[in-house]
């Protein structure tokens, strides 16, 4: 696994400016993302866990240029892809692609599956325009859909259907990162295993990597290899999922999954619940930003913000308490 | 696992008298709008010639010859309703088609390219304060009374208003994550603007289009009554009653006939409009 990473991020930031008044003042920013980094090796997964507001989509849009960074670098194959124009990060985009939360907003209402499906294709032009149609069917049946749904139109689809949709966009350029962002928080629980197996499957064909964002444990327990936990827009804790699930270190990684309900009645979990609110990003706390919510938060956690250092086991933390 | 079998597409039949009943007032605007046409279409087939002056038959009323008597020169007046149909719809309907194209063309880039956004904007919101009226006569003062002057005329003003349903539909569509989707997938600017923006302001641009059509035939009367639109020989409504508003007591009919028509066409193309709206806002969007 020592294979060289095929996203790796470093520092990244993303400030949205607050703007007020006529002369659109900027009187705040927003830190959706401060000061995130990791890498991804090929065909690995790595889950971006957090709550609601965390900046865990943004560092997805991030990684697909989609919205530019404020600072930091982002590396695809080992050269720095931030800050390109849309021309520049056209030939980037054959490598990384991405699959949306909501797979109904994310399909053109008025396009049908083939043409949605073989977009990517027509844009790049590899592919000679006679060979199209049979590389979208392809794509189609890769996902398990049936050639006959090339004609229909996206209402026509299940939930799970569409989203099987959208990830054969993402897969018709050949790339070797899928952005995942949440793509399953919006099916039934039944559609989810289906589609999380349907990724798992192609990793393994295709070797992808994934950036997996998610809010939900047991999602991630199934498909990540290792997982990133993000609280208030920077990266607490990562670490292999068993080291996570078996022993979360950070104190908020803690609390998080002693929150996540387990399948069986009867099994028994530490518990650590944290009260309040998460602080806004506006105006995020001192030191580190967990401090206003920590039990275990000492004097130094008010003032000194805390790195994303090695622990002895081999993971990362980034907590002054931990070591 | 059953994902390969997509239920089958139901593809409802089209039962005509169904969608009469349930559309009655684009329907009642339609059958309206098509007998108009029709009678502007083929006018030289039904009616006589409505530029022959007969002054021995000066202000007569209807009669089996002239059907809807005749004006204070002696013309057949409903030989010149049925001529003065013409110039009306096609003023409405070129003013519409012209503002829509230009607008349409205006706002995509307005809502899509922020930087052109704010100039362009104020520079509409200053059209949007002429009035149609008094650029008409500006116009036809400069140049000379013509068609095209009016149809200018009547456009500008209208423009802006379309630019700005164009661009609000725009702002609210470029973040739609299948425009997102789009951008990631490596689309260029123009296919995103075309195929992937574009064609969502279609259903309310058809609906403004009916108005902006209905708008531009009461102006082009109006102009015309005042003298200053569509020069006095071509026979339109709006000359039609300006040069029989002294005979109003003497010939009523010479006033009723092209007043009449000038509603009708009106109500018709704004019943359209109404059934054309419930029909294509999704909010209102009901079965067929």
């Amino acid at each position: 696994m020592s294979a060289e990473p095929v996203l790796a991020v470093e520092g990244l930031k993303k400030h949205f400016p607050v703007e007020k008044g006529v002369l659109r003042r900027v009187v705040a920013h927003v830190k959706a993302v401060d000061g995130v980094s990791f890498a991804i090796r090929p065909g690995e997964t790595l889950c971006l866990v957090g709550e609601s507001g965390c900046g865990k989509s943004t560092v997805g849009k991030l990684a697909m240029g989609l919205i530019p960074a404020t600072a930091g670098t982002i590396r695809l194959h080992g050269t720095d892809i931030t800050g390109l124009s849309r021309t520049q990060m056209q030939p980037w985009r054959k490598r990384i692609q991405m699959v949306f939360q909501d797979p109904s907003a994310s399909l053109n209402p008025r396009l049908t599956a083939g043409a949605v499906v073989s977009e990517p294709l027509e844009n790049f032009g590899d592919i000679p325009a006679s060979e199209r149609s049979d590389r979208t069917v392809a794509l189609l049946k890769k996902v398990g859909l049936s050639s006959d749904a090339m004609h229909k139109y996206p209402f026509e689809f299940s939930g799970g259907q569409k989203q099987r949709l959208g990830i054969a966009r993402a897969l018709a350029l050949n790339p070797s990162v899928i952005v995942a962002d949440e793509p399953v928080s919006a099916l039934d629980v039944s559609v989810q295993a289906q589609v999380l197996n349907l990724m798992m499957d192609l990793q393994e064909e295709f070797g992808l990597a994934y950036l997996f964002v998610s809010h939900d444990l047991g999602v991630v327990e199934h498909i990540g290899h290792r997982i990133a936990v993000m609280y208030l827009g920077r990266i607490v804790e990562v670490a292999d999922r068993d080291a996570i699930f078996a022993n979360p270190r950070h104190p908020y990684t803690r609390a998080l999954i002693s929150a996540a309900p387990l399948p069986d009645p009867r099994a028994r979990r530490e518990k650590l619940v944290i009260e309040g609110d998460v602080p806004s990003p506006q105006n995020p706390p001192p030191g580190c930003h967990f401090h206003t919510r920590c039990p275990f938060a000492v004097a130094r956690c008010r003032v000194d913000s805390p790195a994303l250092r090695t622990l002895k086991d081999g993971r990362l933390a980034a907590c002054h308490l931990e070591d | 696992m059953s994902v390969a079998t997509a239920p089958a597409p139901s593809v409802p039949r089209f039962r005509p008298w169904r969608f009469v009943r349930r559309n009655p007032t684009l329907v009642a605007g339609a059958v309206i709008l098509i007998v108009m046409a029709l009678l502007a279409v083929f006018a030289p087939l039904i009616a006589g010639d409505p530029i022959r002056m007969q002054p021995a038959q000066r202000l007569r009323p209807p009669s089996a010859v002239n059907w809807l008597g005749t004006d204070s020169l002696g013309r057949d007046v409903f030989a010149r309703t049925v001529y003065g149909a013409r110039v009306s719809l096609m003023v409405g309907l070129t003013v519409a088609f012209l503002s829509v194209g230009i607008g349409l063309m205006i706002g995509l880039l307005a809502g899509f390219f922020r930087t052109a956004d704010t100039i362009v904007m104020r520079f509409m919101d200053g059209l949007m304060a002429i009035p149609a009226i008094l650029l008409a006569i500006a116009l036809v003062s400069l140049t000379r009374a013509s068609v095209t002057t009016v149809i200018v005329a009547i456009m500008i003003p209208e423009i802006p208003r379309v630019v700005r349903l164009v661009r609000s539909v725009v702002l609210s569509v470029r973040e739609a994550p299948y425009v997102e989707a789009a951008v990631a997938g490596g689309a260029p600017t123009w296919k995103i603007l075309l195929r992937h923006i574009m064609p969502s302001t279609f259903p309310p641009l058809i609906v403004q289009a009916t108005y902006i059509c209905a708008s531009a035939i009461l102006i082009e009367a109006s102009l015309s009554f005042l003298g200053a639109g569509t020069p006095p020989d071509i026979p339109t409504w709006g000359n039609m009653v300006a040069s029989s508003r002294l005979f109003l007591s003497r010939a009523p009919w010479t006033i009723f006939a092209p007043g009449l028509a000038l509603a009708l066409v009106v109500l018709a193309v704004n019943l359209v409009g109404d059934g054309l709206r419930d029909r294509l806002d999704p909010r209102l969007a009901r079965r067929m």
